[in-house]
């Protein structure tokens, strides 16, 4: 029997806008076992990163239920989340503006720590703080410095000390190594591997990078315009991408292998609005595979193999 | 241009050195760079935040901002021509004509007041000395030219999505037909979808127009698909160039090798990447010798204290390394 640690089902978020209401996250459903990593791809404004925020709660859900070890937290008074945010963390994308610029590293990974009233002494913050700077590959002689005094890759192992100070199970890293360079996301990509093995850490790895996301994760939902259009095992998903959308995506990463001349499918146009958007497929007016039939009715997700899920009208007609 | 004139460089940069002098500290930003570029070539040219890609394409643009930038010595030899032996005036009129640039960020490249028809009119009037009249047909020509209908020539930037935006900038650049144009992370702020689109625009465009291009960015598989050769600069420095093929297939430079090794890729899995160690050196206070010696696995004692020399194939693959040479002293290598 799998050990389910995250699940949610049907998660909604929706944003009044004066044009309309803005279709952020529409009826994603997933589930992730503990010790796994679930990544998260689409293009600017699938709804990736609003996922990520209703799910820990920094926003508030407008549908759908979301079960932390069975749980459904989305019920969950102040008291309660308070607790519970000792097991959910989070990393951002960019380590400029997610650290106080007025606070020092070790201020900063030892806050937690005081306001959840881990620690009775300075003495025992310190410790504990030099600890998780241990943990995360960082010299101790950094204790005093300030994040504008030290690189991007620094600055994030401060943000991974942060939200490893608690001892989370569950962490969703939001493209934790987009602002950083290719030498630099290597060693924090490993890092973050590492930790995972050493503490049993679970995670949603949040991206637009394929290539990352292909390295690091078990398994690999795809969102477009707010809903979960497939996911699978990030071999099954890179092997047999299934959606037209995934198709498309795949094909549009350039590979640094010269003769790999993948079949290039071009999508025309851009991403759509997901204010008010139109019943049926939200991919279908750039899709070159659509008929009539896909912008009638809603599709929801078929399974074409074991744990292989799609939400095409075209795919599900052809496993029944 | 005349015939005889085509197998020669278009672009030819000997000993660029650029330095930027702040608080009487002073920033090494590019080091006796050397490259060339034919008619019609593209070169990539790759690196990592605080390289030097971009001050060089500034360079070539004579766009160093100055104070703090001072180009210390160096040609940049264009056409014929050293540009930095140009007065400002006669260089305006190479910016914009013969060399065009294009930036990261499409957004804070145009102008937000002025509708995307009149900035394209206007750098058609500027440079070709045409009617008022021409320059607006001419500049719906381009729209056109890079997918988007002339009727949209009155919109404002605002009104177009980032794709669309940097569609613009490319059809500004590219309106004056010039023989180089530099493109400085033009798709880096793009979703990969739109990052495809306009990649292939770009080569369709320079295929037709036999436009050279240098293409600044930190993205292998984006040089892979799109240049004939490449340049990669670490601290200021070219450390490894030549032919693509060369380069990506027959790898020589250490810190070409770590970049691809950083990389995770897509058709081969890997249960870990190899990282670079370390971290770009301090540029106001650079390693002596080899600038890479520190973070390189294989470096030798001398590294630290011996600058390397350009190490030149017969394909013309050249790369900057100490351990590439002295085939016949290995025993000074040493575990890094």
């Amino acid at each position: 029997m799998s050990d389910i640690l995250l699940e949610v089902k049907n998660l909604e978020k929706h944003f009044s806008t004066p044009k309309g209401m803005l279709h952020a996250v529409d009826g994603v459903t997933f589930a992730i076992e503990r010790g796994k990593t679930l990544g998260i791809v689409g293009e600017s404004g699938c709804g990736k990163s609003t996922t990520g925020r209703v799910i820990l709660r920094l926003l508030e859900a407008t549908g759908g239920e979301i079960l932390f070890e069975g749980q459904n937290i989305g019920q969950f008074n102040k008291d309660q989340m308070r607790r519970l945010r000792e097991d959910m963390q989070i990393i951002f994308q960019d380590p400029f503006a997610s650290l106080n610029p007025r606070m020092t590293a070790s201020e900063i990974i030892g806050e937690p720590l005081v306001i959840h009233n881990k620690v009775s002494s300075k003495k025992e913050l310190a410790e504990r703080v030099s600890e998780l700077m241990a943990l995360v590959g960082l010299s101790p002689r950094l204790v005093n410095t300030y994040p504008h005094e030290l690189d991007g890759g620094r600055r994030q192992r401060i943000g991974i000390a942060r939200a490893l100070a608690l001892k989370p199970k569950f962490i969703i890293c939001d493209e934790p190594v987009s602002a950083l360079d290719v030498s630099i996301q290597a060693q924090i990509l490993n890092l973050m591997q590492d930790l995972q093995e050493q503490l049993g850490l679970t995670y949603i790895f949040i991206t637009h990078d394929l290539s990352v996301v292909k390295h690091f994760s078990d398994d690999i939902a795809v969102m477009y315009l707010g809903q979960l259009i497939e996911k699978a095992s990030a071999k099954d998903l890179f092997e047999n991408p299934s959606h037209p959308y995934t198709r498309a995506l795949l094909s549009s990463i350039p590979s640094i292998h010269l003769d790999h001349k993948m079949e290039r499918v071009v999508l025309q146009g851009e991403i759509t609005s997901p204010i008010n958007p139109k019943s049926g497929c939200r991919f279908a007016p750039r899709c070159q595979h659509a008929t009539a039939e896909c912008t009638r009715r809603e599709i929801g997700l078929t399974e074409i193999s074991a744990g292989h899920f799609v939400a095409c009208h075209l795919v599900e007609g052809r496993v029944q | 241009m005349s015939s005889e004139v085509t197998t020669q460089d278009l672009l030819s940069i000997e000993g660029l050195s650029i330095v930027y002098e702040v608080d009487g500290e002073t920033t090494y930003a590019v080091n006796d760079l050397n490259l060339s570029l034919k008619p019609g070539e593209t070169l990539g040219l790759i690196g990592e935040t605080g390289a030097g890609k971009t001050t060089t394409a500034l360079g070539i643009m004579g766009l160093v901002p100055s104070p703090p930038g001072r180009i210390a010595s160096g040609k940049v030899v264009f056409a014929g021509e050293d540009l930095l032996q140009l007065p400002e005036e006669q260089m305006r009129r190479v910016r914009g004509k013969k060399i065009s640039m294009i930036f990261q960020d499409p957004m804070t490249s145009l102008n937000p007041v002025m509708t995307v028809g009149e900035q394209i009119a206007e750098v058609i009037l500027i440079h070709e000395g045409v009617s008022r009249k021409e320059s607006v047909r001419k500049a719906g020509e381009m729209l056109e030219m890079v997918g988007i209908p002339a009727a949209r020539a009155g919109d404002y930037p605002h009104q177009f999505s980032g794709g669309m935006k940097q569609r613009v900038v490319i059809a500004i650049a590219l309106a004056c037909n010039p023989d180089l144009l530099i493109a400085d992370e033009p798709t880096t702020a793009l979703d990969v979808t739109i990052q495809a689109q306009v990649l292939d625009l770009m080569k369709a465009l320079k295929t037709r127009y036999n436009t050279a291009m240098i293409l600044i960015t930190h993205d292998l598989g984006v040089v892979a698909q799109v240049c004939d050769k490449v340049a990669i600069m670490y601290a200021g420095e070219v450390v490894e160039s030549g032919d693509i093929r060369d380069v990506y297939e027959n790898t020589r430079h250490p810190y070409t090798k770590g970049l691809f090794d950083s990389i995770p890729d897509l058709d081969h899995t890997v249960g870990r990447l190899k990282p670079i160690k370390g971290m770009m050196p301090d540029p106001t206070d650079l390693p002596s010798g080899c600038k890479f010696h520190p973070r390189c696995p294989d470096a030798v004692a001398s590294c630290a204290t011996t600058m390397p020399e350009a190490v030149t194939t017969e394909a013309g693959h050249i790369a900057r390394c100490l351990i590439l040479k002295p085939m016949a002293e290995p025993s000074n290598r040493v575990q890094g």
